[in-house]
């Protein structure tokens, strides 16, 4: 029953067989030993799991592996270029916008996305791009600022 | 020492592997070889089991093994209670459940495979027949009579127990008159964004175990896990890898954490469970679940003479670690920020068919602080008198400290007027007022809330405490000069690899990066207590500082020694101890440091230099003191001190939270217009660290006085499963808040913190419920239930 | 967490996709997004032998008009509807629908399609598609039908998808003349599902006076359904505060309100009223 498939995870290209029943997280996990990717709820609601397919902000939890066959796969382990940390990477730290950091790269790679498409985003429009990550830590505030960094931050670039 | 970066706004040394991804929670630990356990849980809250059928799972591919609660009754001990009460009745709660269920959840078989689909696969071939008990859910219900969970108990009555000094009834004599509520405090679901896990690998020649387990308590955990499991504390290594929050849920000793340790030595290969959030939101520990009615005796001048508090606590199915001893953490706090002559607390703690509850932010406090503060505004709605004045009139005086409550406390230091102040002078109270006044008028409903909170923290001195209340530190300066602090505390997010590294450089007067702080593995660290009602930093962060001093007078030795003077001559200042003579001169010149910092490896250690030198840095005298070739006599090699902290006593942070809402009268929604905090959490290490910390503990409250609620039916299943029902707060759901310090220093600890990682849940639902109740105000509404509801307010303001 | 096991099949064509659909109706289902699917597969409530991926069919996927026609293919997502600029221009409702659903995540990877054949009742697209009376076009074995969306919400998760059936295609008639579109949702805090939610598409006379209104609801019955009540009320009316007002405690008739832990069914019921009144009144704003 086995499948092969093909991707291109952090700009390496990678060829498995797996099960269809095997999530895209627990691929990336187990399969590629890309743990930054976490799993912390069974509902497609808290977005732990976020990675980017195809350049657009997806819960991995909630992709078969075998559906990402042929595509592009980013994960919060791709995201800094050259050593240089994502402006996103940087306003998290910056702004001390995590703390258990379990959430962290899910949030970070929805951040991402949401500056992708907003440069300059307002807090509700931040609050509406995250509305797909839960953080029990933080309490947002802090979160919202590192987005409000990053953004310009990348702003001046 | 120097003050480069205590009371600085420093970066986290954590964040760099958690923001790339690069950091391990247990589940990104992999071993060879590792099996997978996934378990068969009762479908039923109360059911005496006919029989478990376990043979089509054993058939299936890629099972190894399936346990029952048989296999395991007389190889591994109880679930632990520390909690002590006269009287307690504590239920032999076992790893998995034997001849009865007694909640949903509960763990029935432990079905071992190759790996998590073959595991999971099987636990749907377990068959287990189940045999319809009556089911007890309610709390009171439960006290009442009825069905009887445990049949080695008479009643479902765990213990009773009144507490409170002052005489109440005189109280209650002399008052003119007295307000009662009664007032729920439902049951919650700590939902750590990182599940629970464990990963435990025996070796088998070496007759050793190591348990990975996401816990707050390594150290508790490990004695505990050893004794159930019979291993030899010492042959049982306990590592808390990156943890993903706790909250309380994890300041525990789950069945689970003893069971894959057994499991591993029966099967001498490494085992992992990882649970899932359905799992988590039945089988972790839940927080809260009082049913309480408070009373308090007042003079109509706004004086408080006494309060009475009575409640129902539900305990669970069983005891977890800490479960009978959450309701006396209420009965502890019960005199707020004020001075209330006589105080009584009445527990009545009874078992009910659902999940344990225990610790949860704030533990018991939250329960305290909301009855109190509920109470103050009743109290101001019953004489006409503002809130804030309420509070205002019955607080102690900053120059009565040490205070003495009516609950046994001697609160340690406060200024809560100057709180109150500072917080309705950033919120523009009067004008807030004004503004709602004029708003009503407008039909617009809003409504301010004002809680003025005392909390209980840095847990605790250890004769108040059921197993140890002190921490450990061992601090000591390796031969390259690099600083390595071991801390029993066990920081799941808190950030103290970074406050401790600030606390040692400053102390050492060395880099912060040249300090690595270590914690959770019990293979490394001196024994110590764990991270929880928020002492870390009070008391593990003491530890350290302490543990500093005395290294530091070791090297002052060795320093004195070296530099061939006297003792009283040589001081230390910017991380050198210096000839005093020549410190003037050499305070401007930059010495070039003995020890190399870079990094470069270098093939031998460099001999120290110390001909004609005046000043040595503590990095050389480590050097020194390892290569031990100039030590004075009679002095041990090595620079490294342990210490133990004991606090004398708890402290008690305190603070004021405005909160300002305004409800749709057509809807009921509720939105927050300001949320102003001032908190006085003592001396600030880390002040970015501390804003976190009281922002996360207002959202956890904004979730519980607005959103959250685990919900059983009356026949014991759990409605509130999985995050599709349980609502945390999202992004979209968080005011901006407005956050200021008062900063009085606690006398218990040199370093005067007070710690902070609780405040936001114990003084924000207050402050919340109060501005909602308060918006409703003129529909005659005094109080209202946690969790508010749209739909609430909307009853009350179209009287349906 | 983990699915039971099953086979998956990425046919290249809509033609392939029906007929392994129909290899095996018992035990095929169509995935599409997932983001209804998967969920339930995780939970094992849901525990199909075969998944046939139609997400990989290109052609199913798109946003164009053709005639008086918006031709949406079934695997459209919900994040390429909210961000079209096309139909931001011709079909406003459409985009404000999309962007009120779930998250950025699930609009990244959900598609309308599958939301609408899945037949949730507190899903967005259906009320959305109910208020523009759109035509959905169903292929099966047999060839191709075309349903109205009013006639294909049967039931609770029940639609007029006959087994061996794939929803292809949306079709909307172009909004024209003086017409204004809302969607007003109260998401549910925990799961984000519609609480309720009112789609409102309103088309005016040139007195400004009612023309037709199509009232799409969601999230308040067993399934999305058409207030056909208040939109008979509504018609011919100035749309003033009196009318509006009359017209939406119309909004439940005939309907039993779903109750949950967070409304009960007089409350959902008021909200549904509410925000109907509010959605018409923010359509009425809106027309040009």
């Amino acid at each position: 029953m086995k499948k092969a498939i093909n991707l291109n995870v952090n700009g390496v290209s990678r060829t498995d067989e797996v099960e269809p029943r095997m999530l895209l997280v627990h691929y990336l996990r187990d399969i590629l030993e890309l743990t930054g990717t976490h799993v912390g709820c069974e509902t497609s609601l808290c977005g732990a799991c976020t990675v980017m397919l195809d350049g657009q902000a997806v819960k991995s939890c909630t992709v078969f592996a075998v559906q990402a066959d042929g595509g592009n796969v980013t994960t919060i382990e791709g995201l800094a270029k050259n050593g240089e940390l994502h402006p996103v990477q940087e306003g998290f730290w910056e702004k001390h916008g995590l703390q258990c950091g379990y959430c962290t790269p899910g949030m970070i790679v929805t951040a991402a996305q949401l500056l992708d498409r907003n440069a300059d985003p307002s807090r509700e429009e931040i609050c509406h791009g995250l509305e797909g990550n839960l953080c029990r830590c933080t309490g947002y505030q802090h979160i919202i600022e590192a987005v409000q960094y990053a953004a310009k931050k990348a702003g001046q670039a | 020492m120097t003050n480069n970066y205590v009371g600085k706004r420093v970066k986290r040394t954590e964040d760099p592997r958690l923001i790339r991804g690069l950091a391990h929670y247990v589940d990104d630990i992999s071993l060879p070889n590792t099996l997978h356990v996934a378990f068969v849980r009762s479908i039923y809250a109360h059911a005496k089991i006919n029989s478990i059928d376990t043979s089509a799972a054993l058939a299936a591919p890629g099972v190894v093994a399936v346990y029952t609660g048989k296999d395991v009754a007389d190889k591994i001990g109880p679930v632990p209670c520390a909690g002590a009460l006269p009287d307690l009745k504590v239920p032999d709660h076992r790893v998995l459940a034997k001849d009865k269920v007694y909640f949903v959840g509960h763990p029935i078989a432990a079905v071992v495979a190759k790996d998590r689909y073959a595991a999971r696969d099987a636990v749907d071939l377990v068959m287990v027949d189940y045999e319809d008990l009556p089911v007890v859910t309610d709390v009171e219900a439960a006290a009442a009579g009825g069905p009887v969970i445990h049949d080695s108990f008479s009643d479902n009555i765990a213990y009773r127990l009144t507490s409170g000094e002052g005489d109440i009834d005189a109280a209650f004599a002399a008052a003119d008159r007295t307000v009662k509520q009664r007032i729920l405090h439902r049951r919650l679901a700590p939902i750590a964004m990182e599940p629970r896990g464990v990963l435990a690998r025996y070796f088998p020649g070496e007759e050793e175990l190591t348990i990975w387990s996401s816990t707050q308590i390594p150290h508790l955990m490990r004695t505990q896990v050893a004794l159930m499991i019979g291993i030899p504390e010492n042959k049982l290594r306990v590592i808390t890898p990156e943890v993903g929050g706790g909250f309380g849920s994890k300041l525990n000793v789950y069945s689970e954490e003893a069971l894959l340790g057994w499991i591993s030595m029966q099967l001498g290969k490494p085992v992992k469970w990882i649970e899932t959030r359905r799992e988590n939101i039945q089988a972790t520990i839940h927080g809260r679940g009082q049913v309480g009615d408070i009373e308090v005796a007042i003079k109509n001048d706004g004086t408080v003479l006494g309060l009475r508090y009575s409640v129902f606590a539900d305990m669970g199915a069983y005891h977890q670690l800490l479960t009978p001893a959450i309701p006396t953490l209420t009965g502890l706090m019960l005199s707020g920020a004020y001075r209330i002559p006589a105080i009584q607390m009445n527990i009545t703690a009874c078992f009910t068919n659902k999940m344990a509850t225990d610790a949860y932010r704030g533990a018991g406090r939250p329960e305290a602080t909301y009855v109190v503060e509920r109470a103050f505004d009743l109290v101001a709605a019953e004489l006409g008198m503002d809130p804030a004045e309420v509070r205002r009139k019955n607080f102690p005086a900053a120059s009565e400290f040490p205070f003495h409550t009516a609950t046994g406390l001697d609160y340690d230091s406060g200024d809560y007027e100057t709180a109150l102040n500072k917080a309705q002078e950033i919120a523009g109270y009067a004008a807030l007022r004004e503004e709602q006044k004029k708003a009503r008028e407008e039909g617009r409903l809003i409504g301010i809330g004002v809680s003025t909170y005392v909390e209980i923290c840095a847990l605790g001195p250890s004769q108040a405490m059921p197993a140890g209340g002190w921490e450990s530190a061992t601090v000591r300066i390796e031969p390259t000069g690099k600083v390595t602090v071991l801390t029993g505390a066990s920081p799941h997010g808190q950030g103290q690899e970074t406050s401790f590294a600030q606390i040692a450089a400053d102390e050492l007067g060395v880099k912060i990066n040249d300090v690595t702080v270590i914690h959770g593995d019990t293979g490394v660290v001196q024994y110590g207590i764990g991270t929880f009602g928020s002492r870390a930093t009070a008391v593990g962060g003491t530890a350290v500082f302490v543990a500093i001093q005395k290294l530091k007078e070791k090297a002052h030795k060795i320093a004195t020694h070296m530099l061939q003077a006297d003792a009283t001559r040589v001081s230390f200042e910017g991380g050198k101890y210096s000839l005093q003579a020549a410190a003037a001169a050499s305070a401007t010149g930059t010495s070039e440091p003995v020890v190399p910092v870079a990094e470069a490896p270098a093939a031998a250690l460099p001999e120290p230099q110390t001909e004609g030198k005046t000043s040595l840095t503590i990095q050389d005298i480590a050097l020194a003191a390892h290569i031990a070739k100039e030590l004075p006599p009679d002095t041990e090699p090595g620079l490294s001190a342990t210490y133990f902290f004991e606090p004398k006593n708890f402290t008690f942070p305190f603070g004021t939270h405005i909160c300002v809402v305004e409800v749709d009268r057509e809807t009921g929604d509720i939105k927050f217009l300001r949320y102003v905090a001032v908190d006085d959490c003592g001396k600030v290490i880390n002040p970015m660290l501390v804003d976190g910390q009281v922002h996360g503990g207002i959202v956890q409250s904004i979730g519980q006085a607005m959103f959250e609620e685990v919900v059983y039916d009356e026949q014991g299943q759990l409605v509130t499963g999985t995050l599709m029902d349980y609502a945390v707060p999202r992004a979209s759901h968080v005011p901006n808040f407005e956050l200021d310090r008062t900063e009085t220093p606690s006398p218990v600890n040199p370093l005067g913190v007070k710690g902070v990682g609780e405040a936001g849940t114990i003084g924000a639902t207050p402050a919340i419920v109060g501005a909602i109740v308060d918006a409703l105000a003129p529909f005659g509404v005094k109080h209202l239930d946690m969790p508010i509801k749209p739909e609430n307010v909307w009853r009350i303001i179209n009287g349906h | 967490m983990i699915p039971a096991q099953f086979d998956y099949k990425a046919p290249a064509t809509l033609d392939e996709a029906v007929a392994l659909l129909n290899s095996d109706l018992d035990g095929a289902k169509i995935l599409a997004g997932g983001h209804s699917l998967i969920p339930a597969m995780k939970l094992r409530l849901a525990q199909p032998q075969l998944l046939v991926d139609i997400a990989r069919i290109k052609s199913l996927a798109y946003i164009r008009e053709e005639g008086d026609q918006i031709l949406i293919g079934a695997t459209t997502t919900h994040y390429q509807l909210e961000s079209s600029d096309l139909l931001k221009q011709i079909c406003p409702l459409l985009p404000e629908c999309a962007k009120s659903i779930g998250d950025v995540q699930v609009r990244n990877k959900g598609t309308i399609g599958g939301s609408i054949a899945h037949s949730d009742p507190a899903g967005d697209w259906p009320a959305a598609v109910l208020a523009l009376d759109a035509d959905l076009v169903l292929v099966g074995p047999n060839g191709e039908r075309t349903v109205k969306a009013e006639n294909f919400f049967v039931d609770l998760l029940t639609t007029d998808l006959q087994p061996g059936e794939i929803l292809r295609e949306i079709r909307i008639k172009k909004p024209s003349g003086k017409f204004g579109h809302a969607y007003q949702k109260v998401p549910h805090p925990a799961s984000g599902f519609a609480v309720v939610g009112v789609a409102v598409n309103l088309t005016l006379n040139d007195d400004r006076s009612c023309k037709s209104a199509g009232i799409g609801i969601t999230g308040v019955g067993v399934k999305a359904y058409r207030a056909k009540a208040v939109e008979t009320a509504l018609a011919g009316t100035t749309l003033d505060d009196n009318a509006v007002g009359a017209a939406v405690t119309h909004v439940c008739d005939g309907i039993d309100p779903n109750a949950d832990l967070y409304a009960s069914s007089d409350y959902r019921c008021h909200l549904a009223q509410v925000h109907t009144r509010r959605a018409i009144q923010a359509a009425k704003a809106r027309v040009q």
